[in-house]
């Protein structure tokens, strides 16, 4: 994934909060290009997959961040999610059984559940991977009519949100969220208003989640050998010693008792 | 009024109308839960996504068939001879504790008919295939540790010879799968530190629910022969019980310890006395599930007493029960900025599974030779005849039935 990563420009999105106005064209794009029901909503859900949260008179852009190293991917069971080359963290409702970890791992908590369906599917954006494949923009960028929603290069759009950030140092909050959050996402925030009082989970860090994960995981290899080694060998002290005895005569013959091996 | 009426009524017993009714309710819960999926029959939502179903179902399923594995290590293992007598019921607790668990999963899951693609599609990196992957081996292990009991009441001596060729190498990876899902029910949680509340949020967290895992198996071995043998009227292996409830005391010893050494390592003293609902039940899982019982059972006259062990055993389960759901319900309702209370339909199949269980414990014991070791004994009953009589009802055991 490294190598792919040097190889193919990873696709992002920059998200500046100063320059929303709330029109919500955004999602309106977003619903007809993935047939979506309609009607505004402002919190994500299985027909939302991006939403303008209001915080006072500022709105707040939630989407999935497409992680660089997604806690859904890692935590699926069945490996339903995958990060794909161009940046999208996609979802494959073939393969899906349905135990919702992903939405418990998410430290964005993106992705949504069709509770009511009998047959339900994890929601959640999709970068508009097909568009992406064919070297177009996703269809929220398209339609922002402020630019507030830029598509691009994730270094580019890195170097362009700090030559923002310089630009206006007193406008801007001197941070880009995503750039190092849960190890790097692929939707980058800068605000003028603190994050904190956006509902930004300001408490991550650079550690990606998979690897709070893989520090017990990657101990099972050792737990089994160790453990099985241990396990007979103590097995091998303590029958051979009941064999003896019973060779000695001090314990009754083998045999009769059905428990016995 | 014919015999026959007769007969069937004094058949019906306050306990077996109640688990009549649960299991209607649990018939019905169970209709709408497959035609209105999740949404229609539980309290589940995005911000609060696992429940009653995982917290108690699976999570306290998987533990409370602790016993068995940690049995079956004495006896075979570490050659503890003298446990064997409780060997067969503690097996048979297990392996119904975990086709209960296989079936709470079946109603929590969204998509439950494909729940065998964990066995084609792989995901080595996510703890919860590890744990599918136990749960499916281990369930095969106990019924092969189980198989037994039914070959030997079919008589079929070849099928018998040939599992105790395999028992050692069966029991082995019996006690490595335990082991290993036993704490990676903890390890499900370690993804979520910004979710979890502190008080239950550590690294630590796949080694606690290991050790907890010993002490409710000590505690589930205690409550188990206690109902059977009144139930059954077998004989309770007094001198067995009262040296598990010894080990009881010093895994919970052992537990404090590590719970408070982490609580003190992570510089979170302070939460211990923050007055707010998490607080008040984390100390009501430590001292109901801890504490108490690690004093209790200290005194040797209480562990001498078939009440005072059995008392002592079910303040463990209930503590365990209570960090299992404080784990995954309580420690969760602060961050996800919702209250989740379980809907009665998510209620009425968690008790369904279980009425089912004990059901299902009394049919094995009666037609299986499950505690062929035991001979019928008139007992000098200690507990109160009213409390038998309970016992004997909650069992489903009449007078008419015994053996």
């Amino acid at each position: 994934m490294g190598d792919a990563k040097i190889m193919i420009p990873q696709k992002a999105m920059l998200i500046d909060i100063t320059l929303c106005v709330g029109c919500n064209a955004c999602q309106d794009a977003c619903k007809e290009k993935n047939h979506l029901a309609g009607g505004k909503e402002t919190r994500l859900s299985a027909t939302a997959y991006t939403a303008l949260e209001e915080h006072g008179d500022v709105f707040v852009r939630r989407l999935c961040q497409h992680c660089e190293e997604p806690a859904c991917v890692s935590v699926c069971p069945v490996g339903a999610f995958t990060k794909t080359a161009l940046g999208p963290v996609l979802y494959d409702e073939s393969k899906c059984i349905g135990c919702r970890y992903c939405m418990q791992a998410c430290p964005f908590q993106v992705p949504r559940y069709e509770w009511s369906s009998t047959k339900p599917r994890v929601q959640k954006c999709r970068l508009c991977a097909d568009r992406l494949a064919e070297g177009r923009q996703t269809a929220c960028a398209e339609a922002c009519p402020t630019g507030a929603t830029k598509f691009g290069n994730r270094d580019d759009l890195i170097r362009e949100a700090h030559a923002r950030i310089n630009a206006e140092p007193d406008k801007y909050v001197h941070k880009i969220y995503g750039e190092e959050e849960a190890g790097g996402t692929s939707i980058l925030y800068i605000t003028s208003v603190p994050f904190e009082k956006l509902g930004f989970n300001t408490q991550l860090d650079k550690t990606p989640m998979p690897s709070l994960t893989w520090n017990a995981l990657e101990k099972i290899p050792s737990i089994v050998s160790v453990g099985s080694v241990f396990l007979a060998g103590v097995w091998w002290i303590t029958n051979r010693r009941e064999e003896v005895a019973r060779a000695e005569g001090r314990m009754p013959r083998k045999g009769g008792s059905s428990e016995n091996h | 009024m014919g015999l026959d009426m007769q007969k069937f009524l004094s058949k019906v017993t306050f306990w077996k109308v109640v688990a009549a009714i649960i299991l209607t309710a649990g018939i019905y819960s169970t209709y709408v839960r497959c035609t209105q999926g999740l949404g229609g029959s539980t309290h589940l939502s995005d911000k609060f996504p696992w429940g009653l179903w995982i917290g108690f179902d699976v999570l306290c399923g998987v533990g409370l068939a602790a016993g068995g594995f940690a049995l079956c290590a004495t006896v075979h293992i570490f050659n503890v001879r003298k446990f064997e007598p409780i060997l067969r019921p503690t097996i048979l607790t297990a392996f119904l504790g975990y086709l209960l668990v296989i079936v709470g999963l079946l109603y929590d899951l969204g998509r439950p008919f494909q729940i065998w693609h964990a066995i084609i599609m792989w995901n080595p990196h996510s703890v919860m295939f590890e744990v599918a992957w136990c749960v499916m081996l281990y369930t095969t292990v106990l019924a092969l540790e189980f198989a037994p009991i039914v070959l030997e009441k079919l008589n079929l001596t070849r099928g018998l010879k040939i599992l105790k060729k395999l028992s050692i190498p069966i029991v082995i990876a019996g006690v490595l799968l335990s082991t290993l899902h036993q704490s990676s029910l903890g390890s499900l949680y370690l993804i979520a530190p910004y979710k979890l509340y502190a008080l239950w949020y550590s690294p630590y967290l796949p080694l606690f629910f290991f050790v907890s895992s010993l002490a409710v198996g000590c505690a589930m071995v205690i409550f188990e022969s206690s109902l059977s043998s009144r139930a059954f009227r077998k004989s309770l292996e007094m001198d067995l019980l009262m040296q598990i409830g010894k080990i009881a005391v010093v895994v919970l010893g052992v537990y404090l310890t590590m719970r408070f050494m982490d609580v003190y390592n992570r510089r979170i003293l302070s939460l211990l006395f923050v007055p707010r609902t998490e607080t008040y039940l984390y100390w009501a899982e430590m001292i109901v599930g801890v504490i108490a019982p690690l004093i209790l059972l200290t005194f040797p006259a209480v562990r001498r007493s078939r009440s005072g062990l059995f008392l002592g055993a079910v303040m463990i389960i209930l503590g365990f029960v209570m960090d299992r759901l404080n784990v995954t319900i309580t420690g969760l309702q602060a961050s996800a900025a919702t209250r989740y209370a379980p809907s009665w339909m998510e209620l009425s199949i968690t008790l369904a599974i279980v009425t089912a269980g004990f059901i299902a414990f009394s049919l094995a014991a009666k037609h299986l030779p499950v505690f062929e070791h035991e001979t019928a004994v008139q007992e000098d009953l200690q507990l109160k005849p009213a409390t038998e009589a309970w016992i004997q009802d909650l069992t489903l055991v009449s007078e008419h039935d015994q053996l």
